[in-house]
C-alpha cells in the first residue's frame, strides 16, 4: 500500500525519464557523432555529458543529444550548446573529462569554458 | 544511464501492420551494437496517425518515423541511434516548414498537430501504459490524492459543473450534474460504470485511451466512487478489443499493488474496487440501460427511463455510466482546475473532443481538438484533405446515429449546439469523409442495414421501422422508387424517432433524415431520372461505348467476364476496326472494361 507522499515520491524518480520525451529544454547540448566523431572518442563524451546533466538534476532544463558530421572532423569530438538568444558556443577536441567540466560549469552555471572553445584552441 | 528513448506505437492500428515485429528487431539490434543501457524501447498507445503505421518516435529529438518495417531498423540503430543522423527517407514532416534540407522536424510542427490540442489523450503516445510509474510520473493519481485528502464529494461535483464538461458519449449530458443525481439517492450500494462498448463503425478513440492511458480511466473512476459513494465499479468493454482489455487488466492489476484500488486506498480508508465485463458485440449494449442489464448477466436490452439510472442503475442500484474520454478527461479537470477546462472550447461546449478521422481522408487517425473547431481545419488542414485530387462531398459525424454535414456547411464549428442546429450530431466522435465518389442514398442505406442488424428486437418502431426504412432505400437504390416513396421515407423517419424505446431506435433515422435533407436531389435522381449522380447504386448504372473513341482493339471484349460485349458494323473515321458495344442486359456492372480501355471509350452513366 502506497500513500500519497510515496506517491508523490515515485512521481519525482520517474519525472525524469518521462520529460526526455516532453521535448527540449532551453538549452541543447549537441554531441557530433558522425564516424570521425565516434572514431575521435565521442561515445564517451556523450555518456559522460548524459550522466553528469542527470546527477545535477538538469534534464528539465538541458537537452543531450547527438547530430552528424560538423565538417571540422580535425577537431573531433565536437559539443555544440545553443541556448536561445545566446551565441552558440562550440567545444572541441573534447575527452569525457572536459564534458564533465562543461556540464557543471557551463550548464549548470551559465559560464563558457573558454579554454575548450574552439576560437581558444584555434589561437592557441 | 538512458540518453534515448525510442516510442513504438502499439495501438491495434500499428500493431496490425507490424509493430511488434518492429519493437523485437529494434531491441535484437540495440543489443548487437551494445547500446541497450542507454537507449530504451518503450511501446506506447496510439499517437493518432494510424494511416502510417507503424510509427516510431525518437526522444530527446522528437523525430517522428513512418511506415517502419523490420528492414529498416538496422540503419535507424546506425545512422540516428548511433550517429545522430535523422534517417530522412522515413520521416514524416508534412505541412512542416522545413529550414534547412535535413533538418530535423518535431512531430508537433507538423500540420496533423500543431493545431491539436491533447486533454484526454495527452498520455497516449507518450507514455508506456502497461507502466504505473510513467503514468504516475505524469501526475497520475494526484487527482485522486487531492480529492481524497482535500475535497469533499460536494466539491468534486462543483468543480465538475463549473468545468462544464459533459458527456463524450454523443448525448452531451453535463457530467457533474450526473454525478450530483447519483450521489442524491441513498442506498447500501452504489455504482459507477464505465462505458467503453465503443460500437460506432469508424469510431475508436476509447480504444485508444484505453490501449494508451488505461489508468487515467480507473483513477476518475475511483473518484467517482468517493463522490456519489460507491465502493464498486464496472468497466464494460468490448471484446474485440483484446489488447484495450489486457492493459485494462495490468493496470488494476498494478493499482492493486500500489494501494490505489482496494480497501485502503491511500491510508485514507476509502474504499473501491473495479471489475472488468466484455461484451460480446451488440451495438444495443452502448445504450445505457441495455449495457446495466448486460453486466447484470441478461440479455442487452434496454429498458424503459424513467427511472433513470441514477435512480435505478445497476441491479436496481442508483449508478452512473460515463464514457471512457469523458473519464479520460476527469482528473486534469480535478488538477488544473475548472476555469482551466473551461477556458477551451466555446460557450457551451467546454474542452475538446478527439475524432476519429476515417474514409476519404489522406490522414486516417486521431485527433483532439477544441470543441468549436471548424470542420473545414479538421479535413483540409489536420486531415491533409481528399486523396486523389477528388472533391470534398459530405461528413458523417456520430456513424449510424448521427446526421451528415454537406460540403456548403464546412465551416461549422464541431460542437453540441452548432452541430444538432445542423441535423447532425457530435456523437461519440466518428467522422466520416465522403467524396464525390460518394452516394448519398447509398451512405444512408450502409447505415440502416446496421441498425437493422443491431435492433435488439425489444420494441416495434425499431425493429420493423427500420426494416422497412431500408426496404424502401433498395427499393429506390435498385431504381423501381418513386416520389411517394421518398415522402413515406421521411413520414416514418419521424414516427421511429418519435416512438423508439432507446437511443438506438430513437437516432437510427438520423442519416436517412439528414441525407434526405441536404441531397435530396440525389434521391429524386435515383427516383425520376433512375440514375445515381455518383455512379455507386449498381442497378442504376450503364456502361457505355463511345463509338467514335473506340478503335476496336478488342481488349474490352476479352476481358468481359459476362460476354456482353460485341463487335458493331460501325468503323469510326480515321479508325480501321468496327467499334464495339455493350449488352446492357447480359452486363454485369463489374466495370473491368473501362479499366482496360486504354483508350477512355468506355464511361458509366
Amino acid at each position: 500500500m502506497k500513500t500519497l507522499a510515496e506517491l508523490q515520491a515515485i512521481r519525482d524518480r520517474m519525472k525524469d525519464t518521462v520529460n526526455l520525451r516532453s521535448g527540449s529544454g532551453s538549452i541543447r547540448a549537441v554531441v557530433g557523432m558522425a564516424t570521425c566523431g565516434i572514431a575521435a572518442g565521442a561515445r564517451p563524451v556523450l555518456a559522460a555529458l548524459v550522466e553528469e546533466v542527470s546527477r545535477l538534476g538538469l534534464t528539465d532544463k538541458v537537452t543531450v543529444t547527438q547530430t552528424g558530421c560538423i565538417g571540422i572532423c580535425r577537431y573531433e569530438p565536437i559539443v555544440e550548446v545553443y541556448e536561445a538568444d545566446k551565441e552558440k558556443v562550440t567545444y572541441v577536441k573534447m575527452t569525457a573529462e572536459k564534458a564533465r567540466r562543461i556540464a557543471e560549469e557551463h550548464l549548470q552555471g551559465g559560464k563558457v569554458v573558454e579554454e575548450y572553445t574552439i576560437g581558444a584552441v584555434e589561437n592557441a | 544511464m538512458i540518453r534515448s528513448h525510442v516510442l513504438i506505437c502499439g495501438g491495434t492500428g500499428c500493431t496490425s501492420s507490424g509493430s511488434m515485429n518492429v519493437k523485437a528487431k529494434l531491441e535484437e539490434e540495440l543489443a548487437a551494437k551494445g547500446l541497450s543501457g542507454e537507449i530504451k524501447v518503450v511501446q506506447t498507445g496510439c499517437f493518432g496517425l494510424c494511416a502510417l503505421g507503424p510509427v516510431m518516435i525518437v526522444y530527446p529529438e522528437g523525430t517522428f518515423y513512418s511506415h517502419v518495417t523490420p528492414e529498416d531498423v538496422p540503419e535507424i540503430v546506425e545512422e540516428h541511434l548511433l550517429k545522430g543522423r535523422i534517417v530522412t527517407r522515413l520521416e514524416y514532416k508534412e505541412g512542416a516548414e522545413l529550414t534547412q534540407p535535413g533538418e530535423n522536424v518535431s512531430l508537433n510542427d507538423t500540420d496533423f498537430y500543431k493545431s491539436q490540442l491533447r486533454v484526454a489523450l495527452r498520455n497516449c503516445g507518450v507514455i508506456n501504459p502497461e507502466n504505473i510509474d510513467e503514468y504516475i510520473a505524469r501526475d497520475g493519481y494526484m487527482a485522486l490524492g487531492k480529492v481524497l485528502t482535500e475535497m469533499t464529494p460536494d466539491d468534486v461535483i462543483q468543480v465538475l459543473l463549473d468545468s462544464g464538461l459533459r458527456g463524450r458519449g454523443g448525448a452531451g449530458f453535463p457530467t457533474g450534474l450526473k454525478w450530483k443525481f447519483a450521489k442524491g439517492y441513498d442506498d447500501d450500494q452504489k455504482y459507477v460504470c464505465c462505458n467503453a462498448d465503443e460500437g460506432d463503425p469508424g469510431a475508436f478513440m476509447d480504444r485508444s485511451v484505453l490501449e494508451g492511458d488505461p489508468h487515467a480511466v480507473l483513477e476518475a473512476m475511483t473518484i467517482a466512487g468517493y463522490t456519489i459513494g460507491s465502493s464498486q465499479g464496472y468497466i464494460y468493454v468490448r471484446a474485440e478489443y483484446p489488447i484495450a482489455v489486457k492493459r485494462l487488466q495490468i493496470a488494476i492489476d498494478q493499482a492493486h499493488e500500489y494501494g490505489l484500488l482496494g480497501d485502503n486506498i491511500l491510508g485514507t480508508g476509502f474504499k473501491f474496487d473495479i471489475g472488468l465485463r466484455l461484451g460480446a458485440g451488440a451495438f444495443v449494449c452502448g445504450e445505457e440501460t441495455a449495457l446495466m442489464t448486460s453486466i447484470e448477466g441478461n440479455r442487452g436490452e434496454p429498458r424503459p427511463r424513467p427511472p433513470f439510472p441514477a435512480e435505478k442503475g445497476l441491479f436496481r442500484k442508483p449508478s452512473i455510466l460515463n464514457n471512457v474520454e469523458t473519464w479520460a478527461n476527469i482528473p486534469q479537470i480535478i488538477l488544473k482546475g475548472a476555469d482551466w477546462f473551461a477556458s477551451m472550447g466555446t460557450e457551451k461546449s467546454k474542452g475538446t473532443k478527439v475524432f476519429a478521422l476515417g474514409g476519404k481522408i489522406k490522414h486516417t487517425g486521431l485527433v483532439e481538438i477544441p470543441m468549436g473547431t471548424p470542420l473545414r481545419q479538421v479535413i483540409e488542414e489536420i486531415g491533409g484533405g481528399i486523396p486523389n485530387g477528388k472533391k470534398f462531398k459530405a461528413a458523417q459525424t456520430g456513424g449510424p446515429s448521427g446526421g451528415c454535414i454537406p460540403a456548403s456547411l464546412i465551416d461549422t464549428p464541431l460542437d453540441y449546439e452548432s452541430m444538432a442546429a445542423i441535423g447532425s450530431i457530435v456523437g461519440s466522435g466518428g467522422l466520416i469523409v465522403m467524396d464525390e465518389d460518394n452516394c448519398m442514398v447509398d451512405i444512408a442505406k450502409f447505415f440502416l442495414k446496421f441498425t437493422v442488424d443491431e435492433s435488439c428486437g425489444k420494441c416495434t418502431p425499431c425493429r420493423i421501422g427500420t426494416k422497412r426504412l431500408l426496404e424502401i432505400l433498395e427499393k429506390i437504390t435498385s431504381g423501381k422508387g418513386t416520389l411517394e416513396d421518398i415522402d413515406k421515407l421521411e413520414e416514418l423517419c419521424n414516427y421511429i424517432k418519435a416512438n423508439a424505446l432507446c437511443g438506438l431506435g430513437q437516432t437510427a433515422p438520423n442519416p436517412v433524415l439528414s441525407t434526405l435533407r441536404y441531397f435530396r436531389d440525389e434521391y429524386i435522381a435515383h427516383v425520376v431520372e433512375k440514375r445515381c449522380p455518383a455512379g455507386v447504386c449498381k442497378d442504376l448504372l450503364k456502361f457505355v461505348v463511345d463509338k467514335e473513341k473506340c478503335i476496336g482493339c478488342g481488349m474490352c471484349m476479352r476481358n468481359c467476364p459476362a460476354s456482353a460485349i460485341s463487335k458493331t458494323d460501325y468503323v469510326a473515321p480515321g479508325h480501321k476496326l468496327p467499334s464495339v458495344e455493350i449488352d446492357p442486359d447480359k452486363c454485369v456492372k463489374c466495370g473491368v472494361c473501362m479499366g482496360n480501355c486504354k483508350f477512355k471509350a468506355i464511361s458509366k452513366q
